[in-house]
């Protein structure tokens, strides 16, 4: 199975942005999706980054991709949409509009953010050049079982969302802006202080959202240390870990190992743990009764 | 020309007081899973359906059927079935979301025609030129985050029918993109076509004050004789940072029957009106009021005074995002 | 937020004192006989219920000393009451008149939830189903009732105006008239 990295979530600055995917370059993983996925307005802030860290990575052998924008609205998005066939790697689809701006025929890939639930949808985007789609964080094992075969039968890769806080939702509205009492168009980047999210709690105290601008992500980690052999006999071809902050790098060697054998059903989850007492996973989407369910909370 | 209102039928029951009450078209959708408003005791059987389309007829009145979640893997045989049961029904066209499905629609039922739901959400007038160059899509039922200068924006670059939600819930989240319920109670908007759905809903009143879980979350907590809203949850009350409070959206509800007149400049075909879980009462009265609205409209009289208060969930309204600030 | 709330009418106090002496298994017979004669009218009405047939809802009238236990059983309904705390599935309380008013499309359930003039309790979705099944059945208690009334049926009509013009409660059918 391969591993691959989706684009980062969150506004962080430049230079940690850049950093970061000096980073991937060593790290052991096949491809690496970068760009902007959740908000226009923090693309100028890192915008020039990003071809000499395409650079970076092509260089050390992965495959690149960039992401389009998860909602476009403003005739600047998709005048940039539009655009991002021009950069020279394959385009990773997360808003449909994408379909109207990539010529017919032309390869691209599909992102977790992009509805296919079903083989029909799946057949569809192959028909217009999908070559390697991420299904959405939602669908459960048995679904993924049925994508992944006819995946293959039309020579469509199939990823997994496999590890990071799980996007939930994508608005017109900015949480974070409104969080501040600011209009989202005078947002003053009230997003840019929460590099994984802001974390969102019931009244009770529960742990239960992150915050991240326009978008809402879960509290817990997405980790599927529990179910790399069943997605692996589902005909899986690739992994996704999404970006955070910490160590990412010995986050995709863990994965890697896993992967490889060398290492346990659990060692990552309870490396994680170690490492960060209190962390909260979860794999519920994948064989729970809901979402936020952790495997690893049962005796396994 | 009088804008079109299209309005909710959970049952046979509020499709004929729908119609009575002088709408123009009802939408309603089948007792299964390939609607999104699969909610217990809601929806029409197959004969219902018949029954239904025919008085609509009747009286001058078009039916949209709705099969607007999207098909689960290995199952499609069921949404496929949906339609071409609809179409034997009589219906005025289906609403639809997934690109499977469209796909399907379009080549075995050329002749049924095709409106994009709210749960695809396309935004932009490039996403809807393609779903209408790709699949003859007539009629876009346009999502609850664009403003009234955008839409308007969209119309000038479309030969695609726009139809927007005037009245009744309102998502904030982009429909048809949110897992914020699955995440909570397994249950999906897009899979099951339920979202917070009551099955996982706890409600406790303890000395006057209430308090709604979902799925084991605390949404609510509210004191006695204040308004009691459902446990949506991006209507919820939470905590982040220093802040306690809607953090994504007040438990209000949609009501841009003030907007009407803008909404037709704007070159709106339909004004479409939530609430297939409603009762007929609410229909009714929901219904005769837009009815003479999008009437007095028509005639360049000023906007009848809306009398829909006591109707909405928390009892406040918000024009949302069709006036930008709401951003 | 304004306050919206409904105004349901309360039942008089002095009848629901009376209520108190009342022997109630003659009533819950009676009362059961008559759930069954309406539900051979509208077997629709159970197919909607679907698996809820089988929940036990507690109706808890407010305004009256007693509360009544209905149980769907697919068309042969059974009504129970009591003077004590009745235990089911779920929980539906409010004044009578907001019970009969939803029963007879008066009011909107939601609404009425909204407002807090109606409390729920217990299972949710049961509440759903059973407040859907009713409201497609456009039941008319007053209609049946009269139906039942065989030569009494011009003076039970005339008793239950009488009834419903002095206490506003809603004992028949509301053709959506938006009168309220």
């Amino acid at each position: 199975m391969k591993l691959s990295v989706g684009p980062n979530q969150f506004f962080w600055k430049a230079d940690r942005w850049a950093g970061f995917y000096d980073d991937m370059a060593a790290a052991p993983v096949d491809r690496v999706v970068l760009g902007e996925l959740v908000c226009s307005k923090r693309l100028p802030f890192y915008q020039d980054r990003i071809p000499g860290a395409i650079e970076t990575l092509a260089a050390a052998g992965k495959k690149v991709g960039v992401t389009s924008l998860a909602l476009i609205t403003l005739k600047r998005e998709r005048k940039l949409s539009a655009e991002l066939i021009e950069a020279g790697v394959e385009v990773e689809v997360n808003d449909l509009s994408m379909l109207a701006y990539l010529p017919k025929g032309a390869p691209f890939s599909v992102g977790p953010l992009v509805n296919i639930y079903n083989e029909g949808t799946l057949a569809f985007l192959a028909g217009r050049g999908a070559t390697s789609i991420c299904l959405p964080p939602e669908l459960p094992l048995e679904p993924v079982r049925v994508l992944a075969k006819a995946g293959r039968d039309l020579g469509v890769e199939i990823e997994v969302w496999g590890h990071g806080r799980v996007p939930l939702a994508i608005s017109g509205r900015c949480y974070h802006a409104r969080l501040h009492r600011r209009t989202k168009d005078n947002c003053q980047f009230a997003c840019e202080d929460d590099p994984d999210g802001l974390e969102v709690s019931t009244m009770e105290q529960q742990h239960f959202l992150a915050m991240n601008g326009v978008q809402t992500l879960s509290d817990s980690f997405a980790c599927v240390d529990h179910q790399i052999e069943m997605l692996r006999d589902a005909g899986v071809a690739s992994l996704r870990l999404s970006p955070g902050t910490g160590d990412f790098a010995a986050l995709c060697g863990m994965y890697r190992d896993r992967l490889d054998g060398r290492t346990a059903k659990g060692a990552i989850a309870g490396a994680l743990e170690d490492a960060t007492p209190g962390i909260r996973l979860s794999d519920g989407f994948l064989t729970g009764a809901a979402g936020v369910d952790w495997s690893g909370a049962r005796a396994d | 020309m009088v804008m079109e209102i299209v309005c909710p039928a959970g049952t046979p029951a509020s499709l004929r007081a729908a119609v009575k009450a002088g709408a123009h078209t009802v939408y309603c959708g089948f007792a299964d899973e390939t609607n999104a408003r699969n909610f217990p005791g809601l929806n029409f059987e197959r004969d219902e359906m018949r029954e239904g389309v025919a008085f609509a007829h009747d009286h001058g009145s078009k039916v949209l059927v709705a099969i607007n979640t999207f098909p689960r893997a290995g199952g499609e045989e069921m949404w496929h079935r949906a339609i071409a049961d609809a179409e034997s029904a009589g219906a005025d066209a289906v609403i639809l979301a997934d690109l499977g499905l469209l796909a399907h629609a379009a080549q075995h039922h050329p002749n049924l025609r095709r409106h994009l739901s709210v749960q695809a959400a396309a935004a932009n007038a490039d996403v809807i030129n393609f779903y209408a160059d790709a699949f003859g899509v007539r009629r876009v039922v346009l999502p609850r985050v664009l403003s009234v200068p955008e839409i308007a924006a969209i119309n000038a670059e479309t030969e695609v029918e726009t139809e927007v939600f005037v009245f009744g819930g309102l998502c904030v989240m982009a429909e048809g993109r949110c897992s914020l319920s699955s995440y909570a109670t397994g249950k999906s908007p897009n899979m099951n076509g339920v979202c917070s759905p009551a099955s996982h809903v706890d409600y406790h009143e303890d000395h006057g004050d209430l308090s709604a879980k979902l799925g084991g979350y605390t949404i609510h907590k509210v004191g006695a004789g204040q308004p009691a809203p459902y446990p949506t949850l991006c209507k919820g009350c939470f905590q982040a940072g220093e802040a306690t409070g809607h953090l994504f959206e007040d438990p209000v509800s949609l009501n841009a029957e003030a907007l009407i007149p803008q909404l037709a400049k704007a070159g709106v075909t339909a004004l479409k009106i939530e609430g297939r879980q409603r009762s007929r009462s609410y229909v009714a009265q929901v219904v005769r009021n837009f009815r003479a609205a999008v009437d007095a409209q028509a005639a360049g009289l000023p906007m009848p005074e809306g009398m829909l208060a006591s109707l909405t969930e928390g009892q406040a309204t918000t024009a949302g995002a069709y006036k930008k600030t709401w951003r | 937020m304004s306050d919206h709330s409904v105004n349901l009418p309360l039942f008089p106090r002095l009848p629901a004192l009376a209520l108190k002496g009342m022997p109630l298994m003659p009533v819950s017979m009676a009362l059961s006989g008559f759930a069954r004669r309406i539900a051979a009218r509208h077997p629709a009405m159970f197919r909607r219920l679907g698996e809820y047939n089988a929940a036990r809802f507690v109706l808890d009238p407010t305004d009256l000393p007693l509360s009544m236990l209905l149980e769907p059983l697919n068309g042969r309904p059974r009504i129970h009451l009591s003077r004590r705390t009745l235990r089911g599935d779920a929980r539906i309380a409010g004044p009578l008149s907001g019970l009969l008013g939803l029963v007879h499309g008066a009011y909107d359930g939601d609404a009425l939830f909204f407002s807090r003039d109606l409390v729920i309790e217990g299972d949710t979705a049961a509440v759903l189903a059973l407040r859907n099944a009713i409201d497609d059945a456009e039941l008319d208690l007053s209609a049946e009732a009269q139906a039942m009334s065989g030569p009494f049926a011009a003076a039970m009509r005339r008793l239950i105006a009488m009834a419903e013009a002095r206490t506003g409660v809603a004992l028949s059918r509301h053709e959506e008239d938006g009168t309220w």
